[in-house]
């Protein structure tokens, strides 16, 4: 088989769709304006980031008032969860925060502060699939729970919360309920009209949009408390004069997404996700498929643990193959831990350090598969002769 | 993150392998922090030159690199001399190591004092002065063996009922 470039480590980002970059390009140099700025150029500018902000908006059946753009994920999620915290203290709702173990380090990073802050936090527990119980979560409330942020889909393992259930109970108990959409906007369905959701995050660049913008959906009626001052820009939740170019990138990649779904890709996709996780796991003994199965999981997402070898070794070795992956094995981060999305869900430390992650893009192709699955299995026999656990076993 | 000669000792590891009538086995690391180095060694009992030695590594590319370039070093040294080699050594020799990595060349060092220490207790049924059995996992510094050292404190109480 011809040698060949296959990128699979679309969850970590993905390759800007060639439509978004041109929508963009006028917005470095000819309709350069503030949307700010009340004359022309400025008014270009703004009608760009209106059309924009719907175009992000219809993605997830939102309003476009609905939409706040951050520089970021991460400052999205942020903005959610302080925002709310304090918002909701400041009236007297009270302090409780609950969250799951295997949310990104922008959420549990954010609640921890808070923590410190005065406010008090719970952490869920999840299955061996990673996913969060309703019931859990149910138990978990308390008088004074103010907030629940529950991931809708997991960046590590793919697996899909049941958010609607998650959502459900919040609602009973009249608890806010967040959840970071960044994995899972523009790759499954989501219609906040139609899901107890009040707060979601998204990120432009997991959707083949560019790289340093976030947005948060925000329910009409919910009151923040901005993190970021200054100008009063996005309703007065995030100051900053817009990323007028990066903003209709995103707007262009929702749109992009948005017809893909509306299409059907994400089963297409699903489908090639499943010929390689069944390629792998037929293929390469003793390896197992971490997260939940089927449409458990997000469609274009599959992760594994390979026993009794460690996953630096085989991104190295994959890469020179041209196959880029990602592993949540603690030699990649420069820690000793490995991931603690990997352990929240029941593996033993050793079994953790042999993570692998693939994920695919709407232009991964079965050839792609079929060369990875060529060359993957031969990577684990040679990083399985080296390993005294292999030769043990 | 990795210089060219790292790569390529983790690439085409030297000494790869086990040796099935290994005159002494060294085990250092620990499955939880990610990297366990085991080292065979093949001794010539007159002259205690190292003929021949190989290794086992579950871990990360450094830690292939080092257990492949220590094992460079130590074949053809006497024992003794063998266990002059530090991780510094092993390090330069590799051209340098991320700082993040310079934990797996304390991980080789201490796979050859392992290994020289298991042919000396084979040997004299004990250690010459000044070598010591490695005992902590030098990547986090966890006590490596932990359920060993338990398994053998329980073992011992039941001797002394």
């Amino acid at each position: 088989m011809e040698p060949r470039e296959v990128y699979l480590d679309n969850s970590a980002t993905t390759r800007v769709d060639p439509k978004v970059t041109e929508a963009m390009l006028p917005y470095f140099s000819q309709r350069y304006g503030n949307p700010n700025s009340l004359h022309r150029l400025g008014r270009e500018a703004r009608e760009a980031v209106d059309e924009a902000r719907a175009k992000v908006a219809a993605l997830i059946n939102a309003e476009p008032t609905d939409i706040i753009f951050t520089g970021a994920g991460s400052e999205a999620d942020n903005l959610a969860i302080k925002g709310a915290a304090w918002a909701l203290r400041e009236r007297g709702k009270g302090c409780h925060i609950i969250t799951s173990a295997i949310e990104h380090h922008a959420i549990l990073d954010t609640v921890k502060w808070l923590g410190k802050m005065g406010f008090e936090y719970t952490i869920l527990p999840v299955d061996s699939r990673g996913m969060v119980s309703p019931e859990d979560l149910e138990k978990a409330i308390r008088p004074d729970t103010i907030l629940a942020t529950i991931m809708a889909a997991n960046n590590e393992i793919g697996t899909i919360q049941p958010v609607r259930e998650l959502g459900e109970v919040c609602r009973a108990h009249g608890v806010m309920f967040h959840t970071d959409g960044v994995q899972a906007a523009g790759h499954i369905k989501v219609d906040v009209k139609e899901l107890p959701v009040d707060m979601m995050t998204m990120a432009a660049h997991k959707m083949y949009g560019p790289k340093g913008l976030g947005a948060l959906y925000v329910r009409r009626g919910i009151k923040l408390i901005p993190t970021l001052h200054g100008g009063g820009q996005e309703f007065g939740l995030r100051s900053g004069t817009e990323n007028v170019p990066g903003i209709v990138g995103f707007g262009k990649a929702a749109e992009l997404a948005k017809e893909r779904l509306d299409a059907g890709e994400d089963k297409k996709i699903a489908a090639l996700r499943d010929y390689l996780i069944e390629g792998v796991l037929s293929r390469v003994p003793e390896s197992q498929l971490t997260g939940a199965a089927g449409d458990g999981r997000l469609p274009f997402h599959a992760s594994f643990t390979i026993k009794y070898i460690e996953g630096e070794g085989m991104l190295l070795l994959l890469d020179a193959a041209g196959i880029y992956a990602s592993s949540g094995s603690a030699c990649t981060s420069g820690s000793l831990e490995p991931s603690y999305v990997l352990l929240a869900t029941g593996l033993d430390h050793a079994t953790a350090h042999g993570s692998l992650r693939l994920t695919m893009s709407h232009e991964t192709t079965r050839e792609d598969i079929d060369y990875v699955l060529e060359k993957f299995p031969p990577i684990v026999e040679r990083l399985r002769s080296m390993s005294p656990f292999w030769n043990k076993r | 993150m990795y210089n060219q000669k790292v790569v390529d000792y983790f690439m085409n590891p030297r000494n790869a392998g086990r040796i099935e009538d290994a005159d002494a086995v060294g085990e250092v690391g620990n499955p939880k922090c990610g990297d366990v180095m085991k080292i065979y060694l093949k001794i010539n009992p007159q002259s205690e030159v190292v003929e021949d030695i190989k290794f086992e590594t579950f871990g990360c590319a450094a830690a292939i690199a080092t257990s492949s370039m220590v094992t460079e070093l130590a074949k053809g040294r006497t024992l003794s001399d063998a266990l002059k080699i530090t991780n510094k050594e092993v390090a330069d020799e590799l051209g340098g190591l991320p700082p993040a990595k310079l934990h797996c060349s304390l991980l080789a060092q201490e796979g050859i004092q392992a290994a020289a220490a298991d042919y000396y207790m084979r040997r004299d049924g004990k250690l010459p002065d000044g070598l010591t059995m490695p005992k902590t996992c030098i990547a986090c510094g966890c006590e490596a063996g932990e359920e060993e050292e338990e398994r053998f404190v329980s073992e011992h109480d039941r001797v002394a009922e």
